[in-house]
């Protein structure tokens, strides 16, 4: 056997084990999820009663899929404008200066800072920030939550946007300037519009960062299992519930948290692929 | 295929041997054996400390996952460990569910307090009534006419109520949902017992330090925290309006004396609501739980002593003294010596280990 044989078969059975691992993680969580698919049906996804109390026990995913999708939307309403006036500075405007540099290295900084961090910081500054504004229930809730989130999905969508405007052939924007084009508008019809895939794939990391995120929302959304009654209101999301309640949880409650794993893991499936086909599309 | 039948029996009957040669051994050195648990967190500083200075005395060391009290009984039920921790004792249909008959044993006793902050007002007194006014978000504002007519003397602020609880499952949820539901017929018809509910108002925090770090970093705001937490970070406690009607201050004592009505001889009773005058009623015992017979998934007979030995030394004087340095009640005699009885019942191969 050949050095390059070899090679191609410790490749492959690496390729071969990751297949495994995520076909056995959906295996699991499908199997798990089984018994509470079968009490309540897709009823399941639509209802909002959680109730883990013994004897009456009803559950329903709907109040944390709509807490999932309201944080993670509005933390990328927000840091949408951050993030692309960062991406713009530090790949455009400022490219290869120290200020950029200084400026990118900070960025990254708060990709590296652990959410258990951002969830103190909120907890203990930016909550009583809020609280002295008068917002929401005791500075918890849905707005709290999202503000943390996006300062956390800031770096992801930054940094590849980033890198992608700065990929931007200087040709293409010469030829721009040569037809008399401002620096405004060579950005907003030469440079976006070729690097508008990659900035949508980091958006779309940043988003899929975001519908995951544990810790920092468990600490500052307010656990309320209900659904949100607007974003100042307390409410509780998917990933939130699993890490609170699977501690103690057997039989029909362990698997209802189970199928909410489930039904993030299909989100986030769903938000991928919709993405890639989005940035193919623009690829084209 | 004739063949494997005699050979299954003589591997059979080899193994029994082995079995017995080892019981023969009389001397049972306990000493380097190491105990796996795991169970509840509401008891874990003191099962740490006490584990920590019976391993330095008799060299047996134990290493405890506080996983909560769920986890326990699944741990037990999976035996992976050589015993379980519970603050809910278990009811008789899930004992039946268990592979083989446990026993439990009360090791300390703690109290859930009703924590709250407001600014200057100490010695909140709650009625019953109030209780359950507050918690079911029926009374929202601080200054609510019936919170003022319980407490003349204090200042009460105009500010709204905010109600914290646990939003993980938790044996000190359980303990409060059960107080709750004799004092209420309504918070029983509404919510229930549990180890988690579904609140009808207010907002979750993780764990006991959740519960407590939020409670105490918000103005206006009231839940339920375990006493030792409480104790520890000298959290402002109301007075809780026991069944023959007195305030009373959550204290080691008034813990201790929830403990003095008749106990059944299985230990399994809830204390809340006690009867005796002074009793801090949302009080409770936490369990160890164990299997009455020992010898099961190939645990050696020094195991199985080393883990009665263990028992047997955490409810004598000498671990109890400790209870109090970690804010817990200790047992009370009573409760000692029907946990010796129990203990004196578990078996190695059907024959007493202690």
């Amino acid at each position: 056997m050949n050095s390059d044989k070899i090679t191609r078969i410790v490749l492959l059975s690496v390729s071969l084990l990751i297949v495994l691992v995520a076909g056995g993680m959906v295996f699991s969580l499908v199997d798990g999820a089984i018994p509470s698919f079968q009490k309540f049906g897709f009823k399941f996804i639509f209802s909002n009663n959680w109730n883990p109390t013994e004897g009456r026990e009803n559950y329903g995913a709907l109040p944390f899929i709509i807490g999932t999708l309201m944080t993670s939307v509005l933390a990328l309403l927000i840091a949408l404008p951050l993030s692309f006036s960062t991406s713009l500075f530090l790949g455009e405007y400022f490219h290869k200066t120290k200020f950029a540099k200084v400026i990118g290295l900070m960025v990254d900084l708060l990709a590296g800072i652990p959410s258990i961090v951002y969830g103190l910081w909120g907890f203990y500054v930016l909550r009583p920030f809020l609280m002295d504004l008068g917002i929401g229930n005791q500075g918890f809730g849905v707005f709290t939550a999202s503000l943390v989130l996006a300062i956390m999905i800031i770096p992801y969508a930054t940094s590849l946007s980033n890198e992608i405007i700065a990929m931007v052939p200087r040709d293409l924007k010469e030829a721009a300037y040569s037809l008399g084009a401002t620096r405004l508008e060579v950005i907003t019809s030469v440079t976006v519009p070729a690097a508008r895939s990659g900035i949508f794939a980091g958006y779309i990391l940043a988003f899929g960062r975001a519908l995951g995120e544990t810790m920092a929302v468990t600490m500052l959304i307010g656990n309320s299992n209900l659904i949100p009654t607007g974003i100042f209101s307390t409410g509780n999301s998917m990933a939130s519930i699993i890490a609170n309640q699977f501690g103690e949880a057997d039989g029909l409650k362990l698997s209802s948290l189970i199928a909410i794993g489930l039904i993030l893991f299909v989100i986030t499936g769903i938000i991928n692929g919709i993405g890639k086909m989005i940035i193919k599309k623009f690829e084209r | 295929m004739k063949i494997t039948i005699p050979i299954l029996l003589v591997l059979f009957v080899l193994a029994s041997c082995q079995q017995s040669g080892k019981k023969e051994s009389k001397d049972v050195d306990t000493s380097k054996v190491s105990l796996t648990a795991a169970g509840a967190t509401f008891p874990m500083p003191f099962y740490n400390m006490v584990f920590k200075k019976y391993a330095d005395s008799y060299g047996t060391t134990v290493t405890y996952g506080g996983i909560g009290s769920g986890g326990g009984i699944r741990s037990l039920n999976d035996k992976v460990v050589d015993f379980g921790a519970t603050d809910a004792y278990l009811e008789n249909d899930k004992m039946a569910e268990m592979p083989a008959e446990i026993v439990h044993i009360p090791t300390c006793m703690g109290a859930v307090v009703i924590a709250y902050n407001l600014a200057g007002v100490e010695g909140l007194k709650l009625s019953n009534e109030l209780l359950e006014k507050i918690f079911l978000g029926e009374i929202t504002k601080w200054n609510d006419a019936k919170i003022v007519a319980n407490n003349p003397e204090l200042k009460l602020p105009a500010s709204s109520i905010t109600v914290v609880y646990r939003s993980d499952g938790s044996g000190t949820t359980h303990i409060f949902s059960d107080y709750m539901s004799k004092i209420s017929t309504k918070w029983a018809e509404k919510v229930g017992t549990g180890k988690s509910l579904n609140w009808p108002v207010g907002m979750g925090a993780k764990g006991n330090p959740g519960v407590a770090g939020t409670i105490s970093a918000t103005e206006g705001t009231i839940g339920y925290i375990g006493s030792e937490y409480s104790f520890a970070m000298k959290i402002q406690t109301a007075k809780v309006q026991n069944s023959a009607g007195n305030y009373i201050e959550p204290s080691i004592a008034s813990i201790s004396a929830a403990a003095k009505a008749d106990l059944p001889d299985d230990t399994r009773v809830m204390l809340t609501n006690s009867k005796d005058p002074d009793a801090y009623p949302i009080s409770g015992f936490t369990w160890i739980i164990l299997y009455k017979e020992q010898a099961y998934g190939g645990r050696s007979i020094d195991k199985a002593t080393a883990t009665i030995k263990l028992l047997n030394w955490l409810i004598s004087p000498e671990a109890q003294a400790e209870a109090e340095k970690v804010h817990y009640a200790p047992i009370p005699e009573t409760a000692v010596a029907k946990a010796k009885a129990i203990l004196g019942s578990i078996t190695f191969e059907g024959k007493p280990i202690l």
